[in-house]
């Protein structure tokens, strides 16, 4: 494998890295605590919202917004790091 | 004419004069500006673009009104609506971006070697555009039926004759900067109401939080706690509770995740920015544009279902406000005095039920019911314009893109010359204007509830062959075209059969055809069972079809690199 080559499949890994922690909590927010674990965590109530229902209808949208800016910034310096940035 | 009348008139005419400017301003010079506006558009006015082009009729008019009804049930739209764009974000739109070509079936085609496997592509995003862009004009009609009195029809036709002017005019350059506009007129127009209406129940001025926040009467309870209250007394369920089961919750999310994902509309957008990095970009500050509304809309569906039980349960017909009254015109309130005394009985149980609203209306009439001011109302009627407007336009560009690019230029006339293209696109996105028109004044009464399979559609064919296409090298042609007719075939099945009854007698038996879903899964969640499987089918076949020839496998690894990513070609 050349020098290139194995520059390219070491930052492929790193991505995939990325994407599977960022891809879990993605998972959790929404179909974790807004679906399958909504009714214990509506026992919890923070003002009026119940937690799950809140998670459901408002919390995990937040997280989705946080973990797009996230991944940019991880992949922007990933790519300084390789040298794949322009 | 009274004050609300007169107000739409005066920001509608000023609006639409607007997005005509507008496109005016940016006309299409080449094919390069009709499909990817030039290749040069900046991250945040993709992102306003490509918020504009997602929010469409359904978001802006439909879904606080969906919530106001379905309570808890209503977050499948919220989460899934919104969660498609991490998806998006991080396993799609960089590398499309980075293979840079034009449309969707540009990809499907190139990276599996085949026309096949392009027409296939062009035939999944025909389908899916048509089904979406019936109900946007239709959107369109239901606004200028209802605050300027024409007549419905004439009201799609006024829509049409908009956006085949900006649309065939300016392509996706002219679309992308007239959506910029669009953009901001919707979310005002959502925004504006939405904050009164907080502010005059709860006295937060932030929707967000006035949602959970107590009441503005002074009794300290909490809105939601009372909103609670006057559902289970009325025999509704819980609204914070919900009645579907949660494993199609989990359905109906998961697909509108995924199939938000496959949009075509919503992909092509990011091959208008410059490089890797600003698609990546763009979708982080498309979502966070498109989150303003997803999330003062279960806002606005709280206060929205708490107005109205406090305005019409028990009361005096008679005594109805003005806005009951007009909409009884429409037909979309029904008011049937069951048991004669005069007085509105709004309960769950449909024997005794005596008024029956339509869901789509709660957001246009909100503001009415909140008494606010007449300009407020107008502006209302204005974004809702601006939603329905710019998602049709979008649509259309894929349609005609679709046409004229991955049919005529690519299978039928290859070497048609780039003006011959450019003359083919708008052709192409005349007619589809005239056909979503037709739709529009004609819905086949099925329209509303296609719109919501479009997602499983996506999801069940486009979603699989790209990701596969991206993040697995070895995927060849045999098992993506597999994959993808398996997919959509089995979706239009379980469609046809449990959402339309086709094979069992027709739409009087869908009721009775619940207890057989598979999995218990609805007709509308199905799509995460078709793209399932159609991964599946791909991963099979693939193992006993040959492999990808190397040079595929070296633009796969190609895609996966950001630098270098140079212009969208047609080439």
């Amino acid at each position: 494998m050349s020098e290139k080559q194995k520059k390219a499949t070491a930052y492929w890994k790193e991505n995939i890295r990325y994407l599977f922690v960022l891809l879990a909590i993605w998972f959790l927010v929404s179909y974790g605590a807004g679906i399958l674990f909504k009714d214990i965590l509506n026992t919890i109530k923070i003002g009026g919202f119940e937690l799950g229902f809140w998670f459901a209808q408002q919390g995990s949208i937040y997280v989705f917004v946080l973990l797009i800016f996230v991944y940019v910034r991880l992949m922007n310096k990933l790519d300084k790091k390789y040298g794949y940035h322009e | 004419m009274n004050d609300v009348q007169i107000w739409t008139y005066a920001l509608v005419a000023l609006t639409f004069s607007l997005y005509i400017g507008i496109a005016i301003w940016s006309r299409a010079g080449s094919t390069k500006d009709f499909y990817v506006a030039g290749g040069g558009v900046s991250p945040l006015a993709n992102a306003m673009a490509t918020a504009a082009d997602w929010m469409s009729a359904a978001s802006f008019i439909s879904m606080a009104g969906i919530i106001a009804f379905a309570g808890y049930d209503g977050s499948v739209y919220l989460m899934g609506w919104t969660g498609g764009y991490v998806l998006l974000a991080l396993l799609l739109a960089p590398y499309l971006r980075k293979f840079g070509k034009f449309t969707v079936p540009d990809f499907i085609g190139d990276r599996y070697y085949s026309n096949s496997a392009r027409m296939v592509a062009v035939f999944c995003a025909l389908l899916v555009s048509f089904t979406y862009v019936a109900g946007q004009m239709r959107g369109v009609g239901l606004v200028f039926s209802r605050f300027l009195e024409v007549d419905i029809n004439t009201g799609v036709v006024i829509g049409m004759v908009i956006v085949l002017f900006y649309a065939v005019l300016g392509g996706m350059k002219g679309i992308t900067y007239t959506q910029v506009a669009q953009y901001c007129v919707l979310i005002f127009a959502f925004m504006v109401p939405a904050i009164f209406i907080s502010i005059q129940m709860t006295g937060n001025p932030i929707p967000q939080l006035g949602m959970g926040d107590t009441l503005n009467d002074g009794s300290g309870t909490y809105l939601l706690d009372r909103l609670n209250g006057l559902s289970t007394e009325l025999g509704f369920n819980e609204y914070t509770s919900g009645s579907k089961s949660t494993i199609d919750v989990f359905a109906i999310t998961m697909a509108l995740m995924v199939g938000t994902a496959g949009l075509p509309h919503v992909i092509v957008r990011f091959f208008t920015v410059k490089r890797v990095k600003d698609a990546r970009k763009s979708a982080g500050l498309a979502l966070l544009l498109i989150a303003i509304l997803y999330t003062t809309a279960p806002a606005v569906a709280v206060f929205a279902r708490t107005n109205m039980i406090d305005t019409v349960s028990n009361q005096d017909y008679a005594a109805m406000p003005g806005w009951f009254k007009k909409w009884e015109k429409t037909q979309l309130i029904t008011f049937t005095d069951k048991n004669g005394d005069g007085k509105i009985q709004y309960v769950a149980d449909p024997s005794k039920n005596e008024l029956i609203v339509d869901r789509d209306i709660m957001v246009l009439a909100n503001p009415e019911i909140a008494n606010l001011p007449a300009w407020v109302i107008a502006l209302v009627a204005a974004g809702g314009l601006a939603a329905a407007l710019s998602t049709a336009a979008g649509l259309l560009l894929v349609i005609s893109a679709s046409v004229s690019h991955d049919l005529v230029k690519k299978i039928f006339v290859p070497n048609i010359s780039e003006k011959g293209e450019l003359w083919a696109a708008r052709g192409a996105a005349t007619v589809a204007v005239v056909i979503a028109g037709y739709f529009g004044i004609n819905p086949p009464g099925f329209v509303a509830a296609v719109v919501a399979l479009a997602f499983g559609l996506a999801a069940a064919s486009f979603f699989p062959a790209i990701v596969l296409g991206i993040f697995y090298k070895k995927m060849n042609k045999e098992g993506a075209i597999a994959g993808m007719v398996v997919g959509i075939l089995l979706m239009l099945f379980y469609m046809l059969k449990f959402k339309f009854g086709v094979f069992d007698g027709g739409k009087e038996a869908v009721e009775s055809l619940k207890k057989d879903w598979w999995f218990g899964i609805s007709p509308e969640g199905f799509g995460t069972v078709a793209m399932i499987v159609n991964f599946a089918v791909s991963i099979a076949i693939m193992q006993f079809t040959p492999a990808p020839p190397q040079k595929v496998q070296e633009i796969v690894e190609d895609i996966r690199i950001p630098s270098g990513a140079g212009e969208a070609t047609g080439h």
